[in-house]
């Protein structure tokens, strides 16, 4: 594995010094430092305890960039299309940051980020801030820690965050609970209208983007999106607080040339104003539960993990690889002993 | 986390158009287990610095077969130091010839890989010189 030491071992959490690092990383953040901003991004991709203590200053800061999730199949256009709008959201004046994710091997936890490819020519405005990720094992589509990280950027001050997930399947949903209006790309002649109404990703779509509109089918693609999403969607009824479909708008845009990005650039201001997603305390406190459940999964793992239980975790581990032991009863007994060391 | 993946960016700065070194080793790299960002061509100096800085890579590996390496690499070493970036280790690979190669480590590159080495020898160097952070 190509791994580097890192100087903060995973007990000692917050120890002053730690805090008083993690403070100056923050202030440095928050001052348009752009060093301090991706060292600190770097801290929250390790889950160190520098990361916890920088985020504990900047998340009561954040809360005011709007959080835009670019999600979609490999190949549709989604780096392009974020190219796209950093340039055109430039022309007005606003800052943009980017995290970009990128798949991590099962095999040997490597990544290929490649997403840069296509933005390299914003790299140098210093008003754009592009980060690559690489999900490390996480399978939702996003990193565990894309969510934090975004959090970063929201307080370091940037108007608009762009959130370009792996290239995903039918179900790779969580963008939507990280971002405050989620686009999910779709490229022509990708199937047909039963793949449209079938539940997963284009359920939680805000709005529905058919790139590479100069290919031949585009509008018809269009089309039978806009039949099957938008016009055949229940319409809310009064006194019923079911959860709904979304009504997503569909629009056509080519990245590669800007055709119909100022489009979607007016939705997505709509969105926001119409504060369909995280205005509401309900998409609010799914995105704090999201976060917060990612961390409690994480901290129960590590705990698992430590060196007094490790020997322990990883027999029981064995015994489901073995089929000796069930993976219910194996996460049962795991937890048990958590409650036994805690008393 | 007791010890974290290393970051490499792999950029191919200047007009040559040959991508294929830079593209095979930046594979060789994920098997390796790094996590390599890459940036595509004709990145200028300042477009590579201002990717190391906001990537906050642990290497920089630049490849060039263009004959321009003694302008643009020690210049791009020059960047990254000015903005802060000293612990990062800069080396470069493609066609560069032997008497240059002094001149470069004084400008700041490492490490200087040609044509025939493995993927497991820049592996292993970028795995025993990248310096500890946190």
């Amino acid at each position: 594995m190509a791994r580097a030491a890192t100087g903060s071992p995973g007990g000692a959490r917050l120890t002053p010094t730690v805090s008083a690092r993690g403070a100056d990383l923050a202030s440095g953040a928050l001052g348009g430092d752009r060093l301090a901003l991706a060292r600190l991004l770097t801290a929250v991709e390790n889950r160190t305890p520098l990361a916890e203590a920088a985020l504990r200053e900047l998340y009561p800061r954040a809360g005011r960039a709007h959080l835009v999730g670019i999600t979609g199949p490999p190949g549709s256009g989604k780096s392009t299309l974020v190219a796209a709008l950093i340039a055109e959201v430039r022309q007005t004046g606003r800052s943009v940051a980017v995290i970009a994710v990128d798949p991590s091997s099962p095999i040997t936890g490597g990544a290929l980020l490649g997403d840069r490819v296509r933005m390299q020519v914003h790299a140098g405005d210093p008003d754009v801030f592009i980060r690559s990720m690489a999900a490390r094992g996480h399978a939702g589509g996003l990193a565990s820690t894309t969510g934090a990280a975004a959090a970063v950027m929201d307080a370091a001050g940037f108007d608009l965050i762009l959130i370009e997930t792996v290239g995903t399947g039918q179900s790779e949903v969580e963008v939507a609970a990280a971002a405050d209006t989620t686009v999910v790309l779709e490229a022509p002649e990708m199937g047909d209208e039963v793949q449209a109404i079938k539940a997963g990703l284009l359920e939680v779509a805000d709005l529905v983007v058919v790139n590479k509109g100069d290919r031949p089918g585009a509008l018809r693609t269009a089309g039978q999106l806009r039949a099957m999403l938008s016009a055949a969607a229940p319409r809310p009824s009064r006194g019923d607080d079911r959860p709904r479909p979304k009504r997503p708008e569909v629009l056509v845009t080519t990245a590669t040339t800007g055709e119909g990005v100022p489009q979607l650039i007016a939705a997505l201001e709509r969105h926001r104003a119409a504060g369909a997603s995280s205005a509401t305390p309900a998409a609010r406190l799914a995105r704090a539960q999201a976060q917060v459940w990612a961390i409690v999964g994480d901290r129960l793992r590590d705990r698992l993990h430590d060196t007094r239980r490790r020997a322990g975790t990883e027999a029981v581990l064995r015994d489901v690889a073995e089929h000796r032991l069930d993976p219910y009863a194996a996460a049962d007994r795991l937890i048990a002993e958590l409650d036994r060391q805690a008393h | 986390m007791a010890d974290r993946p290393i970051r490499v960016l792999i950029a191919k700065p200047g007009l040559d158009g040959h991508d294929r070194g830079a593209k095979v080793l930046a594979r060789g790299l994920r098997d390796e287990g790094f996590e390599v960002v890459y940036t595509g061509l004709r990145q200028t100096p300042d477009m590579v610095a201002a990717a190391a800085l906001q990537e906050d890579v642990d290497v920089v590996g630049l490849s060039i077969l263009s004959g321009a390496h003694m302008t643009l690499l020690p210049r791009i070493c020059a960047l990254l130091r000015q903005q802060g970036q000293t612990d990062v280790l800069v080396t470069a690979g493609g066609i560069i010839p032997d008497d240059d190669i002094p001149a470069l480590r004084k400008a700041g590159v490492a490490a200087v890989f040609g044509p025939g080495t493995t993927i497991a020898t820049v592996a292993d160097f970028l795995r025993a010189n990248v310096r500890p952070r946190d």
